[in-house]
Order: structure tokens, then C-alpha cells, then sequence
């Protein structure tokens, strides 16, 4: 059935070339200037060949950075760490939340369960600031403001719906004969939970939880408006850097490289679960 | 009769009765979520009030006022004007050439399933970062595409920083980040789709166009459904890109929903219209929402019941 023509191949070779080169074009330009002085940087026409170097690394990691004015101290580990602390975090208050609570969704259909799983899917469809602009301000009152635990809480409202709506849908999966059959062996739903349907279900929930990590990594308005410098994930954290690092391109862009290289690698990692998690388990390919 | 054999059985120890179960198992995640209505309803609340931050004093309830003065409000309907515009120019050409790569990668092959892992990398990058990565490269001073928009004679084209080249911009960066969604979604629907239709026309000599009218564009269409609808929710809503790249400007050139709350909240103190906005832009996701999660449960059905 290959009745391709020679033309149509090259015309098809063609588009690849040019979508590939469209879409990895950036993070391959950020990531060779990562690896140069501002002088070669700023050289025009922009070269592709150059001495590399990693001093934009080392100022990075060791937290001195050399401007035209002086050194300048700069925070970015601790933007780094806090990305990994907040992401890390939320996902597993997440999943000890949210993995139970899919279970029950998908075992036992109770009065309102629809409902109240609807009610927590249309969470992650409604307009952030709608909720953090007056979170803000209870946020204050409550004494959470720029902490960790109010951070952690409100990156509930990016993973909570995931997981329960990936998991929910694995549950679903597993024919409930089987756990019937280990109940009626004499055990109880705890242990029937623990060793049937967790593990039969534990792709699942690895994979949600891959891509509930890899949103909370991404996001950006929550710790916007909720976190002060010292409490920034990288993302917030790239953005103040900008505007107070003048122009020290290459370390803007060693930053940008260090804040998506998680990500990157967790998706190329993980990436077979990606396509099923992004859709929320409606296409399963 | 399954269950009453169950209750029956049940060995001793840690007992939880099989009807209050679900609920205990359920309400951790629902009081959680529980604290997150509550600033939600308070959202209700401000957008009747007179409410500024730097007038505590002045605070009242006004009613409807915060809404009825976006009707004379020009820049109520210039935001909601380039939310629009955003939202269709993104959707729209996303799904154009998400269509037309998802056509491309089509068949299984080690080149294609490798370029489409590849394009996952956009869609995993912060979108707050990579419109700083674009940022970047559009820098006039040694940004590479401002350098390759020169070389095709657009001197001086000045990216995000004028008003009449910024929309295209943050649709450019949009682009770059979410078309690979719509690819992906696209993909799979694609790879799933029967192939006895595909072979018979190919059989009877039917001509391509005609198939890809005819048959693959239908059999794709819950697929398209989705992922348009999701982008749209996502879209109307963006944020991140926009005010990473540009805060809004220039002027007030790129102020959507959600920039124009933000800055209202934080610049202007106007509690009470940045409440009105979030609940104007929540009013239209919901609307969309409930057609999404329409069609998305029945295209899950339809998953369900192929596999």
C-alpha cells in the first residue's frame, strides 16, 4: 500500500525537518548560550561556534555572581530547592490524599461521589487568581503567608484533581471479582486495598504522580502571588533574576537550563504514561 | 448478595462499616478542597463590593456596580476583546498544525516515535520559562531571531516590546509550548482509529482527499473535540506566558483576564473589579467546562469499551 512518490517523501521529509527544527530550535539555543561569556553572547551575527565554558554554572551553584558592577549575591539554589521541595511535597500529600479518595470513587458509588468528583475536577478548570486573590488575603490573617505548608496546600489544587482522576480511572480498571474473591478468602478491605488493588493499580499512580510533580514544577502563578524570594520555586525565581541580573545572558540562561532539565528528564523518562495522563486517561492509545 | 457474604465473613479487628467507607476514605481530599471554596465564595462576596486595599475605609457593598461599569469600561472590553483574540489564535492554529504533525508522525516508525517524544520537551518546559527562553531570543540587542528577522529584512522588528507585534509574539511562544499537546492527543487518536476503512479505500482507489474528509476527520473528531476544548479552557486563562513576557504591555496591549486581575489586585488595589473579572472569566470555563467534561466522559466510554 506504499504508493508514495518520490516528491511527496521529500515534501514530508521537508515538514519534519522544519517542526523539529521549530520546537527544539529554543531549548537548544538557551542551552549553548548557558555555556557562554556574555561577550560571545552579545557578538552579532550570533555564533554557532564558540569556546565553551562554565562559569555561568559555577556562579550559579556557588551563589556569587561577577557583574559589571561588582559581585552580586544570588539565591538561585535556594530557588532550586524549594522547586524540588514544594513539587516533592505536594505530590505525596497528594497521593496519601488523593489515592484513597479514588478508590472510594471508583469501588463504591455513594450518594453525591459523582458530584463531589466533578466538583474536584472542575477545580482544575476554573481561573487560578479566582481563589489566590482572596487567599492572599486570608492567607495573612492566617499567619500562612510565604510558608512552606500554605505553598503546599494550594498546590493541592493542581495535583489533587489529577491524581484522583488518573487513579480513579486504573481503580475502575481492576475487576472488582478479584477483590471480591480475596474477601471472601477472610480478609479485610484494608489488607484487600493494600495487597490487590494498590500494587494492580501502581502503574497508575507512579504515572500520575509523575505528572502531578512535573505541573507542580511548572507552575508559576501560585508562588507568584503567595511567595516572597525566600520561598520562590525557580520559576518565579528565573523571573525576578531577569530583572535584577542586568545583563548577564548566560546565567539567565544556565538558570533556565538548571529549571528545565527535571522536567525534560522525567518526561522522556516517563513518557509513555504521559499521553494517557495529559488527556486525564480519555485516549487510551 | 457479594456484600452481605463479605459482611458476614469479615474477620475481626479494624472494623469501618462498608457505608460510611467511601466517606472516610474520601474526606481528607474533600476538606482539603473544602478550604479552597471558601476564598471562591469570598471572591462572590468582593465582586459586590466597593472594596480597594488603599481605602479600607471606603468599603461597602455597591452590587452590581463593579459589573455594570465594565459595559462603559473600555478596557473591560479591550480585555475581554484580546482574551478572545488570544484564545481563538492560539486554538485555532494549534490545531491546525498539531493536525498536520499528528498526519506526519502517523505511521509507526523508530524516526517518528522519536520525533514525537522530542516534541514532548516544549510542552514539559514552565510555560513562565519558556517564554523567558523566548524572551531571550527576541532580545533586539543579541536575541537570534531578532538577528534572523533582520536577515530577511525586518529591521528593528521589535518583537514584545511594541504593541503591534506583542499578540504575535505570546501566540508564537503559545504555539511553541502546547501544539505538542494537541499533537499527542491527535497521535493517539489516530494510531487507534479501525484500519479495515483505510484498507478498503485503499482498495477501491478512493482519493485521498476524499478519505481524509470523509473518514479520517470524523473517526478523529471526539479526539479533535477534546483537545480543542482543553486548550480553549487553558487559553482563555493564560497567565503564565504573558505576564512572564510582557506583565500585560505594552500599554495595556496584552491584558487578559487574568493579567488584568492580577495587575489590578496588586497595582491598583481594586479588590472588588479584580473579583467581577475572576468571575466573568470563571463564568465563560465554566460554560466550557461542562461541554468538555460532557464530551471527554463519552469519548472515555468509548476508550472503555474498545479496549
Amino acid at each position: 500500500m506504499e504508493h508514495t512518490s518520490l516528491l511527496e517523501r521529500i515534501l514530508r521529509g521537508v515538514a519534519l525537518t522544519l517542526v523539529v527544527i521549530f520546537f527544539m530550535f529554543p531549548i537548544v539555543w538557551i542551552f549553548m548560550m548557558s555555556f557562554q561569556t556574555n561577550e560571545t553572547i552579545l557578538r552579532i551575527p550570533p555564533q554557532l561556534i564558540f569556546e565553551p565554558t562554565l562559569a555561568n554554572y559555577t556562579a550559579l551553584i556557588t551563589g556569587k555572581l561577577m557583574t559589571a558592577a561588582g559581585t552580586l549575591d544570588i539565591a538561585f539554589m535556594r530557588n532550586l530547592w524549594n522547586s524540588v521541595f514544594l513539587s516533592v511535597t505536594s505530590v505525596a500529600v497528594s497521593l496519601l490524599l488523593g489515592v484513597p479518595a479514588a478508590y472510594a470513587f471508583a469501588r463504591h458509588k455513594f450518594r453525591g461521589s459523582e458530584d463531589i468528583a466533578f466538583t474536584l475536577l472542575s477545580f482544575k478548570f476554573a481561573p487560578a487568581l479566582l481563589v489566590l486573590l482572596p487567599l492572599t488575603l486570608y492567607f495573612q490573617k492566617l499567619g500562612l503567608a510565604n510558608t512552606y505548608i500554605g505553598l503546599i496546600w494550594v498546590y493541592q489544587l493542581i495535583c489533587l484533581p489529577l491524581i484522583l482522576w488518573i487513579v480513579r480511572g486504573y481503580f475502575e480498571d481492576i475487576p472488582a471479582d478479584i477483590e471480591y474473591a480475596y474477601r471472601i478468602g477472610g480478609h479485610s478491605w484494608f489488607a484487600t486495598f493494600r495487597k490487590i488493588a494498590l500494587p494492580l493499580a501502581g502503574p497508575g499512580i507512579a504515572a500520575a504522580g509523575l505528572l502531578a510533580f512535573i505541573f507542580a514544577w511548572n507552575n508559576f502563578v501560585f508562588a507568584l502571588v503567595l511567595a516572597s524570594a525566600d520561598k520562590q520555586p525557580v520559576t518565579v525565581g528565573a523571573l525576578a533574576f531577569i530583572t535584577s541580573s542586568g545583563i548577564q545572558y548566560g546565567q539567565i540562561s544556565a538558570a533556565i537550563v538548571l529549571s528545565i532539565t527535571p522536567t525534560l528528564a522525567l518526561a522522556l523518562y516517563a513518557q509513555r504514561y504521559l499521553v494517557e495522563g495529559l488527556s486525564l486517561g480519555a485516549v487510551k492509545g | 448478595m457479594t456484600a452481605a457474604t463479605i459482611q458476614r465473613n469479615r474477620p475481626s479487628g479494624f472494623r469501618i462499616s462498608k457505608r460510611v467507607l467511601p466517606y472516610v476514605l474520601s474526606l481528607p481530599a474533600l476538606l482539603v478542597c473544602i478550604g479552597i471554596l471558601i476564598p471562591f465564595l469570598t471572591s462572590v462576596v468582593y465582586s459586590f463590593q466597593r472594596y480597594r486595599l488603599s481605602q479600607p475605609w471606603a468599603r461597602q457593598v455597591n452590587w452590581g456596580d463593579n459589573y455594570i461599569s465594565f459595559f462603559t469600561d473600555p478596557k473591560f472590553w479591550n480585555t475581554l476583546k484580546v482574551s478572545l483574540l488570544y484564545a481563538g489564535t492560539t486554538v485555532v492554529l494549534e490545531l491546525l498544525l498539531g493536525l498536520a504533525i499528528a498526519l506526519l508522525l502517523q505511521k509507526r516508525s523508530t524516526l517518528n516515535n522519536f520525533i514525537s517524544i522530542m516534541l514532548l520537551m516544549p510542552l514539559m518546559t514552565a510555560p513562565a520559562l519558556a517564554a523567558l527562553m523566548w524572551k531571550l531570543m527576541t532580545n533586539p540587542g543579541f536575541g537570534v531571531l531578532s538577528y534572523l528577522a533582520s536577515l530577511i529584512g525586518l529591521q528593528d522588528f521589535r518583537w514584545a516590546s511594541s504593541p503591534s507585534t506583542a499578540l504575535f509574539t505570546v501566540v508564537l511562544v503559545d504555539i511553541w509550548v502546547y501544539t505538542p499537546f494537541i499533537m499527542i492527543l491527535l497521535l493517539a487518536g489516530l494510531r487507534s482509529l479501525p484500519t479495515q476503512p483505510f484498507e478498503a479505500a485503499a482498495l477501491d482507489g478512493v482519493p485521498r482527499s476524499f478519505v481524509f474528509f470523509r473518514i479520517t476527520l470524523p473517526m478523529l473528531t471526539p479526539y479533535i473535540l477534546t483537545a480543542t476544548l482543553f486548550r480553549l479552557l487553558d487559553s482563555i486563562q493564560q497567565f503564565d506566558i504573558i505576564y512572564a513576557m510582557t506583565q500585560g504591555g505594552p500599554g495595556d496591549t496584552l491584558t487578559v483576564f487574568q493579567v488584568e486581575a492580577y495587575l489590578n489586585f496588586f497595582q491598583s488595589t481594586n479588590v472588588g473589579r479584580s473579583a467581577a473579572l475572576m468571575i466573568i472569566l470563571w463564568a465563560i470555563t465554566y460554560f466550557l467546562s461542562n461541554i468538555f467534561i460532557k464530551n471527554w466522559l463519552r469519548l472515555r466510554e468509548r476508550a472503555r469499551g474498545q479496549a
